[in-house]
């Protein structure tokens, strides 16, 4: 049972990793109705320029200011690329951060190299939290988790009880009418994007040093991520929280289990047959492990196609 | 208008939905603490004139100035800022958010001159917003969501009220207390312009009256001159 635990937690580490990019996604996607595909570029961004801080102004002095390299950043893409194609319809959106997202990672690969850097854990965090089975558990992953709920917690808390909180919501869902009450929903939007871009950089200056730096990263959790905001539902925090746990857990078990169709129907006396057949049916559940998100994002879209928590139709 | 520079002016006002030309110079003026009804059947442009002078529909041509200040070119934010606050017919209630929160969107500064308005105004109007408080905005009934739009507006302290059809499918208990809350506003010195399609209650409430017809202003007068003349009423009002 011990792999079970250490697998769930691996599993809601990994959900609250995948929630950190997507809460800033859901809210911009919900906002603006695009599909920001520039999204996980801000996370790998955020993992290089904590990376190369690190060196002059330390680990802990690196995780703060990536975020707000990558934030402001983010400002700027809005404000001076998104902003003027918006007249021209979401297509045009979308095609823009398509071709930013590959920008960002050609230049990754440009400054950087093509292959991972040495970005890692410092020695002072490198310890266990407590063991699991006489397995050790890294305190790291335990730090990773708890910024993920500590941030949760702060924007729920800025969403929900503060003004700031209300005209971003009231935006999200009629955004002409909170202008025509006198609100600035363009720098709104501008606001909310910078801030979701630094919270995938922080997401990425946080977990670079844990998994891997490297110029795909943003490509491997992207998709990830894309898959996290459909099941969540547009536009909902708790939603985008939901379904990251949802996806990080169920990748995780899955990888564990060692088990294929064949297994169910040897309860019934039929492994030989369905061996015979062979295909889907010997596929170990291990190997469908990378599969089983999109499997389930294809379920919602078909049985509840505005996500579990969306407050849009 | 005694030469004065009214407070709110609008000057051949042109409008397009994409290349439909909706509004063909409209030109009308609102007087400090005036009730303006804008009558005339449907599709006769007179929703559009609001949204044009709200900036939600950006007009092609022509002037909107309030206290004499341009805002033709001015953003939706920017013209609420300045003094004029909107109640769109659609309601637009933020489904989402709770009455209060609903309310709250409405706050703004008020400009000088302003009349200032608060939540427990609000409350004295209509008390049921107060029961309903901390309920969702899309959960109320359609009478309460007309109460908390005009509410809500209202709160942002503006010097002129454009409120669109708000009487429109209400019972009559209610239909008299929004006549009462906007007579009160004028009392208040808030001017109003008010598009209504139940006559009736457009005179009662209106000091002035425009009747509108194919994107322009046909007639201009008091609501005891409308009445009176009689082709004017069937060519432009009857159904």
């Amino acid at each position: 049972m011990d792999w079970l635990l250490v697998s769930v937690m691996n599993g809601v580490v990994y959900g609250l990793l995948l929630f950190m990019v997507s809460a800033g996604l859901t809210l911009i996607f919900g906002m603006m109705g695009v599909l920001n595909f520039a999204h996980a570029s801000f996370y790998m961004l955020g993992a290089y320029f904590a990376f190369s801080l690190q060196a002059r102004i330390g680990f802990w002095g690196a995780i703060l200011v990536a975020p707000i390299i990558v934030g402001a950043v983010g400002v700027v893409v809005e404000r001076y690329f998104l902003r003027r194609v918006h007249q021209y319809g979401h297509a045009h959106e979308l095609l823009l951060t398509f071709g930013l997202s590959f920008m960002i990672a050609e230049l990754v690969k440009l400054f950087y190299g093509n292959y991972p850097v040495n970005y890692r854990i410092p020695g002072s965090l490198d310890f266990a939290a407590f063991a699991v089975g006489g397995l050790d558990y890294p305190a790291y992953r335990v730090l990773m988790g708890g910024v993920a709920m500590a941030m949760f917690v702060l924007i729920y808390l800025l969403l929900t009880r503060t003004r700031v909180g209300i005209i971003v919501r009231s935006a999200i869902y009629k955004p002409r009418m909170a202008e025509a009450l006198g609100h600035n929903v363009p720098l709104v939007f501008m606001g909310v994007f910078g801030v979701g871009a630094a919270l995938a950089g922080l997401a990425g200056a946080v977990a670079g040093a844990f998994y891997t730096t490297n110029p795909n990263m943003a490509l491997e959790l992207g998709v990830m991520v894309f898959v996290v905001v459909v099941v969540g539902g547009l536009g909902s925090l708790g939603g985008a929280m939901l379904a990251s746990i949802l996806i990080g857990t169920i990748t995780s078990l899955s990888v564990g289990i060692d088990a294929s169709l064949s297994d169910l129907f040897a309860l019934f006396g039929a492994r030989q047959w369905a061996e015979g057949v062979g295909g889907l049916l010997t596929l170990k559940v291990s190997s469908t492990a990378g599969t089983i998100p999109f499997a389930l994002m294809l379920l919602i879209l078909l049985v509840r196609p505005h996500g579990l928590l969306g407050e849009k139709g | 208008m005694n030469g004065k520079t009214p407070l709110l002016a609008v000057e051949n006002l042109h409008a397009h939905y994409g290349k439909s030309h909706v509004l063909h110079g409209v030109t009308f003026d609102v007087g400090r603490g005036e009730v303006v009804s804008l009558l005339g059947r449907n599709g006769s442009g007179r929703s559009t004139t609001m949204k044009s002078v709200m900036g939600l529909v950006p007009p092609t041509q022509g002037a909107v100035r309030l206290a004499g200040v341009a805002l033709d070119r001015a953003r939706p934010y920017e013209i609420c800022r300045a003094g004029i606050a909107y109640v769109p017919e659609e309601r637009e209630i933020f489904a989402n958010l709770t009455v209060e929160e609903n309310l709250r969107m409405g706050e703004q500064a008020a400009v000088a001159g302003a009349t200032r308005w608060t939540m427990e105004d609000m409350f004295d109007y209509f008390p049921r917003l107060k029961d309903r408080r901390n309920t969702k905005g899309g959960s109320i009934s359609g009478g309460e969501q007309q109460m908390l739009t005009i509410c809500r507006s209202l709160l942002g302290n503006p010097l002129v009220m454009l409120i669109d059809e708000p009487t429109e499918g209400l019972a009559p208990k209610i239909v008299a207390a929004v006549g009462e809350c906007i007579l009160d506003m004028q009392r208040r010195g808030v001017s109003v312009v008010l598009v209504e399609q139940k006559l009736s209650i457009a005179l009662k409430v209106s000091t002035r009256a425009c009747v509108m017809g194919l994107g322009r202003i046909v007639f201009d007068g008091s609501p005891r001159q409308l009445i009176e003349d009689e082709k004017l009423l069937a060519d432009w009002l009857a159904v």
